[in-house]
């Protein structure tokens, strides 16, 4: 027997599910360019930025379709906006602790 | 008493009580592996000479695990539309699929691991090491986290699918969530370590 629970219908996990495999062969082919990129022995900061490119497109493939960030509510939104301001100052510690001149010395 | 909103919504929040909580630990969760990446950054800048991750580390075999954890993301993600579709058995098969991609993922860790012993490479050899074991141990506790909670739901939790189908659902969503993150922080994890 078949039954639906919550809000979606049958013909939405349908789609949802053809997303699914869509994103899976997305990411397959993702992870194969970031390991290809890396045999170019490209310029390291050229290198880290490709990488950290394809890791973020990589990323939010599976954030916004497997974890349905691209369809959530504005609460989640404004908690992972809060982190990601939290999360960029942290990132951002190390430059200005080796910033001469700055307010850390 | 019942808890509350496990299944129906807040009005003031617009979602489950479970939701909210996962979304919060995971923010959480972004500030522990922040704070690692943050201190890998910094030590990395401040060394006068860094490997390249290729020349220490085995690519292919992260590879392989990098294919099969986003294979698990997909079964996790399965397992829950089969939920919604109301086909147990269904998610069932893919459940068991998830734990047993998230154990493989382990062993291929275990063998990488055991090479490194091996060849006296430990977390102690050098600053590389030590911010690669710290990285790829925290999130293999991670996995194991992850693997532990979908077993549950695949093997004793399970009997909630009986009482309160929706209710059920809304767990496997929300430990299908702390899943996804542990691949998203593979996904970082596996260039920044491995390839650069």
């Amino acid at each position: 027997m078949e039954t639906m629970t919550g809000d979606h219908t049958a013909a939405d996990i349908d789609r949802h599910v053809r997303v699914y495999i869509t994103v899976f062969v997305s990411l397959m082919a993702l992870t194969l360019i970031t390991v290809a990129i890396s045999y170019l022995h490209l310029p390291l900061p050229i290198a880290i930025t490709v990488a950290l490119l394809v890791a973020t497109v990589t990323g939010s493939l599976v954030a916004c379709n497997f974890m349905h960030l691209i369809s959530e509510k504005k609460l989640i939104y404004a908690v992972l906006g809060l982190t990601a301001v939290f999360f960029l100052a942290l990132l951002a510690l190390p430059v200005v602790t080796v910033h001469d001149g700055f307010w850390i010395h | 008493m019942d808890i509350p909103y496990t299944v129906e919504i807040r009005r003031d929040t617009g979602l489950t009580n479970g939701k909210i909580g996962i979304w919060l630990f995971l923010a959480s969760e972004v500030m522990l592996f922040g704070a690692l990446f943050a201190s890998y950054i910094l030590i990395r800048t401040g060394a006068p000479s860094w490997p390249r991750g290729d020349t220490m580390l085995n690519v292919p075999l992260a590879t392989l695990n990098t294919i099969v954890l986003i294979s698990s993301s997909v079964t996790m993600v399965m397992a829950w539309a089969s939920l919604k579709r109301g086909r147990f058995g269904t998610f069932r098969i893919y459940m068991a699929g998830t734990i047993l991609l998230g154990l493989v993922f382990l062993v291929v860790k275990y063998f990488e691991y055991s090479a490194h012993f091996h060849e006296g490479a430990l977390p102690s050899t050098n600053n590389f090491l030590a911010i690669y074991f710290t990285l790829t141990g925290l999130h293999g506790l991670h996995v194991i986290g992850g693997m532990t909670v979908n077993a549950y739901f695949w093997g004793p939790g399970a009997k909630l699918w009986k009482t309160n189908p929706e209710w059920f659902t809304n767990r496997v969503e929300h430990s299908g969530l702390f899943w996804h993150f542990v691949d998203l922080v593979w996904i970082f994890l596996f260039p920044t370590l491995y390839l650069l």
